[in-house]
């Protein structure tokens, strides 16, 4: 995955807080995911603007880690995403 | 006291609600699985009605609402409809013939914030869709349709309904879904409940014709993996265990009729003698909480054996209560689906001998009739 793809949710897909289960959901044609809260707040970050590298050093900075593990991790879960086609790259 | 789930856990949410806005169709196909006794227009609720349902509906806890029919865009209010679904929070899933609807109302459901579109093909070819539709013209509607659904990059879904007269074209069906961009094929075995119930003769398949149906849908998933999902409805009669119906009764869905009745299922109505609450007259928490209806059949407590003591009761629900009163009398039966009722060899042997015999006499879902009928 390249630090320059910008990744965004498609047409179809909604990333939703479900306030009655009390957990993150992404919304799929006939299809739910459950999020957790650290996936949530990556994917509130994939809006098509910013790239990977910005998307990592904002979360750097927001959770004082260090990028390059914040980054595998995100690659990792970005990368599930793209493959049950509910994110784009 | 009330009727539980079956266990000392609190009620959880439907996931989804399918409204069917209307029983307005252009169509006309034998294997509709509307009840043959449709709800005039004058019986439909109003647009105020709708969105009070849809906010009731997402704060109850639905992700989905499925708009169906009917033709839900027969219905002049959709786009408004829409809107307000889509303002709640749900997510919108259209579920339409693609017969009228044009550049502008589909310009106006994608503004409104459609989600996705399900769209359905009668047949892979011309001559077959618009002969199983029982309407001329149905198939270039029906792809100028999928490709403004494709050109605005709403995802599309093609729902394919199964049956007899069309089984053979499962593979064209495969294709014609990755001419058309969509991510997404249903092949669905038509269910007989119904228009389809009363035309099952004219549409049972053979057991052999469906395995091999079956057969390619599983050849085809993963060489089409990553471009097409296909999800498929297998044909329960040749089963060895029944489908959970809508995963199971109370649990996951509502449906709301045209005229407001919330029920457990499409079907539901067609067992005698359950009390159906109107959204006109309650709100959809209490329905889910409280309708007789919701209750009769909820969890497992009214099972009686084999289905009391199978060790899939918890996945089956007992399989669908309204295929046990159609096809053994009883709504509380095992489903004769199961390969644990009795009446299970008999309901094989029925199909088969349906299939064989190829009858072609088909009585096609007219509004018109089934209003003055």
């Amino acid at each position: 995955m390249e630090t320059s793809a910008k990744p965004r949710l498609p047409r179809g897909v909604k990333l939703r807080h479900d306030d009655v289960r009390q957990r993150w959901t992404l919304l799929a044609p006939e299809r739910i995911f459950e999020v957790d809260g650290t996936a949530a707040a990556v994917l509130q970050l994939c809006d098509g603007e910013r790239d990977l590298g910005r998307i990592v050093a904002e979360l750097a900075a927001r959770y004082n880690a260090p990028p390059a593990m914040i980054e595998k991790d995100v690659v990792a879960m970005l990368g599930d995403l793209e493959a049950k086609r509910v994110l784009d790259l | 006291m009330k009727k539980g789930a079956g266990s000392m856990t609190a009620l959880a949410p439907p996931i989804g609600v399918l409204v069917e806005l209307t029983h307005r169709c252009p169509l006309g196909c034998p294997h509709c699985s509307n009840p043959l006794k449709l709800e005039p227009p004058a019986a439909e609720l109003d647009t105020e009605t709708w969105k009070r349902v849809f906010e009731e509906a997402a704060a109850l806890g639905a992700l989905h609402v499925h708009l169906s029919g009917g033709e839900p865009t027969a219905r002049r209010d959709i786009v408004a409809l829409t809107r307000h679904a889509a303002q709640c929070g749900l997510y919108t899933n259209l579920i339409t013939s693609g017969i009228g609807v044009g550049e502008r109302l589909w310009g106006g459901l994608v503004e409104a914030g459609l989600d996705h579109a399900q769209l359905s093909f009668q047949g892979a070819d011309e001559g077959t869709n618009d002969r199983l539709g029982h309407y001329d013209g149905a198939w270039a509607k029906k792809r100028a349709f999928a490709a403004m659904v494709t050109t605005a990059g709403v995802p599309l879904t093609v729902n394919a309904v199964v049956s007899r007269p069309n089984l053979h074209q499962v593979s064209a069906f495969i294709d014609l879904a990755l001419e058309l961009g969509a991510r997404r094929l249903e092949v669905a075995h038509t269910q007989y409940y119904g228009w389809a119930l009363a035309n099952r003769a004219a549409l049972m398949p053979a057991l052999k014709e469906t395995e091999e149906a079956i057969r390619l849908v599983e050849a085809a998933r993963p060489k089409l993996a990553g471009r097409l999902v296909i999800d498929m409805v297998v044909p329960d009669y040749y089963a060895r265990y029944p489908k959970p119906c809508a995963g199971g009764w109370g649990r996951l869905a509502i449906n709301v009729s045209p005229s407001g009745k919330a029920m457990p299922c499409h079907a539901a109505e067609t067992i005698p003698g359950l009390e159906f609450w109107n959204v006109r007259d309650r709100s959809l928490a209490e329905i889910w909480a409280d309708s007789p209806a919701f209750n009769a059949f909820r969890g497992t407590d009214w099972m009686r054996e084999p289905c009391r003591t199978c060790d899939r009761k918890e996945i089956d629900f007992g399989g669908c209560r309204c295929q046990a009163l159609a096809l053994a009398g009883d709504a509380a039966a095992t489903d004769p689906a199961c390969s644990k009722s009795p009446l299970h060899a008999r309901i094989g042997r029925t199909a088969a001998a349906e299939a064989e015999a190829g009858s072609e006499a088909i009585r096609w879902r007219s509004y018109k009739a089934a209003l003055e009928g």
